[in-house]
């Protein structure tokens, strides 16, 4: 027997695997198809104070291994999202979710964060500083370490639950915003959000995404997402989630000995809906393959 | 939804862009007319939907044009190989509100879903009749097919080499006594039929589709009853509910 149980700030998963927020939704389609209840948690999608239709279509482009999205952040609003989406969640989720959390302001974030804080059912409130897809606001939040700072003390002013601040690879230095955030009080780091990326169609010779760029994810973007998880674990003292292009059992190992705790999918979930399932479930064997006993034993092992 | 293998049994073209391809499996998801699978191609992130042109217990049969990349790699496949296909996608077409003589109206690459559901409304006892519009005979398929189910079908081709001359337009503006009218096709087509139409009716969208089942929201529309998903809420929408 191998243990997969994972701790974030007191919040003890049963396994590391959480769908990253924007590609399971609220989690009812993935719940058709299987008990969505094996999962670690799940991030459900990004939330703003007011309801978003998002960008124009097209929002999708594939790559080699990868795509990019341009969503924009489509929502119903943290008030829908309260009123309706959290009961209809807790019917077919029955653990601790993690609430993504986006805003156009200071003020936007802290307000929706206390609203989210009161529900019983939210575990960790993860703070989106990072959508590429929406202007003045989102990424550029968490593109200066001042400016994610002042959000991360705004959020935990307001807040009772572990507050963890989802960054953006699109800037110079993210050790140096990593560090901003966990002086700032937060209590852990969730990375990478999605990289500008952007397609030119050859027969229409104009950009493939009507916003012309998006967010690029897949497994394409996992080396970077690894290099950057190593980079800032080093860095904090606070938990790390890990994310980008993660869509094997090995993959998910990969991001804890770079430093991860626990470890989202994302992209991997669209292409295939089974992947988080299929992950949970070879995870103990692959573990064994590598003479692995406890994951917490691997957290960070490659920084030795 | 349900994800499971098909064979191929055949793969093989109708006109030089439009192909057939015949999978063997698990087509239990299926469960209207209009929905589409989303098939997983080695070498590609994305899976490609495509529209079900007709199924039975153990066999789907989906009509694809090679547009790009994806679709021109699923035309080298062969009889044997085995496909990961996600089926039972999308919501398909309501063959309640048709009243006793709809209209099937489709365009080009529009044309697959058109064929169940003629073949569903007949075996309601209604009596459909079928348009088709292509740009030229040489891009005409199904024609023979669709005239087998006994039905009146009506082709229309843009330069005139079969059929009527003009759109699918032109033809349906020479028909009177229709009670629906349900199609897919080119989004110029549908709205041009949106308004020529004398009636309700049922349309059918295309839109660049990340997951395919509900849960990236990349093909979403603003409709007057809210935000749709093409893939999940759709791709089939109301004409009175869409805003051109």
């Amino acid at each position: 027997m191998v243990n997969t149980k994972v701790t974030l700030s007191g919040l003890t998963l049963d396994n590391p695997i959480i769908p990253a927020s924007g590609t399971f939704g609220y989690g009812y389609e993935f719940a058709e198809i299987y008990d969505i209840d094996i999962l670690g948690s799940f991030s459900f999608k990004g939330t703003t104070k007011e309801p978003r239709f998002g960008n124009p279509t097209p929002r999708i482009a594939e790559c080699p291994c990868g795509m990019i999205n341009s969503v924009g952040l489509q929502n119903p609003g943290i008030d829908q999202v309260i009123a309706t989406e959290l009961p209809k969640m807790r019917q077919c989720f029955h653990k601790p979710v993690i609430a993504n959390i986006s805003g156009f302001s200071i003020e936007e974030y802290a307000y929706c964060c206390e609203r989210i804080d009161k529900e019983e059912q939210v575990g960790i409130i993860e703070v989106n500083v990072s959508c590429p897809n929406v202007h003045h606001g989102g990424m550029s939040f968490g593109t200066s370490p001042q400016a994610a700072a002042e959000v991360t003390r705004a959020v935990k002013a307001v807040t009772t639950k572990p507050v963890y601040i989802k960054l953006s690879p699109n800037v110079t230095d993210i050790v140096s915003i990593a560090k901003a955030c966990e002086q700032a009080g937060a209590d852990g780091i969730s990375l990478i959000n999605t990289m500008m990326g952007m397609r030119i169609d050859l027969k229409t010779r104009r950009p493939v995404i009507a916003n012309k760029m998006g967010g690029f994810s897949g497994s394409a973007i996992f080396p970077i997402a690894v290099r950057m998880v190593y980079q800032v674990a080093e860095a904090v003292q606070v938990p790390v989630i890990g994310m980008g292009g993660v869509s094997s059992a090995e993959d998910v190992l990969e991001m804890m000995l770079a430093g991860a705790t626990a470890v989202q999918i994302g992209a991997a979930n669209l292409v295939n809906p089974f992947i988080c399932k299929e992950i949970i479930e070879q995870l103990p064997s692959v573990m064994e393959h590598y003479k692995i006993k406890d994951l917490n034993e691997i957290i960070g092992g490659a920084h030795k | 939804m349900k994800q499971s293998i098909f064979t191929i049994e055949k793969n093989e073209p109708l006109t030089d862009s439009v192909w057939k391809m015949v999978l063997a499996g698990d087509t239990s998801a299926i469960t209207a007319s209009g929905q589409f699978v989303n098939i997983r191609l080695d070498g590609f992130f994305l899976r490609r939907p495509i529209s079900v042109c007709d199924y039975d217990a153990h066999t789907l049969t989906l009509l694809y044009k090679t547009v790009g990349k994806g679709t021109q790699y699923m035309a080298t496949l062969s009889q044997g190989y085995q496909l990961d296909v996600l089926t039972g996608l999308g919501n398909g077409y309501d063959t309640e509100k048709s009243g006793k003589t709809p209209l099937l109206i489709g365009g080009g690459v529009g044309v697959p879903p058109m064929y169940r559901l003629a073949k569903n409304l007949i075996a309601e006892g209604k009596q459909p009749t079928v348009i088709l519009g292509f740009n030229t005979a040489a891009e005409v398929f199904y024609k023979q097919e669709f005239e087998a189910l006994g039905i009146p079908v009506l082709v229309a081709t843009a330069d005139g080499s079969m059929g009527t001359k003009g759109f699918v337009t032109d033809l349906v503006k020479t028909q009177s006594d229709y009670s629906y009218f349900y199609t897919c096709g080119p989004e110029p087509m549908l709205q041009a039929l949106s308004d020529v139409t004398t009636t309700s009716g049922q349309l059918s969208f295309e839109e660049r589709m990340g997951c395919g089942f509900g849960a990236c929201m990349g093909c979403s529309c603003e409709t007057k009853y809210g935000t749709k998903r093409i893939c999940k809420d759709g791709p089939v929408l109301e004409k009175e509910e869409i805003k051109w």
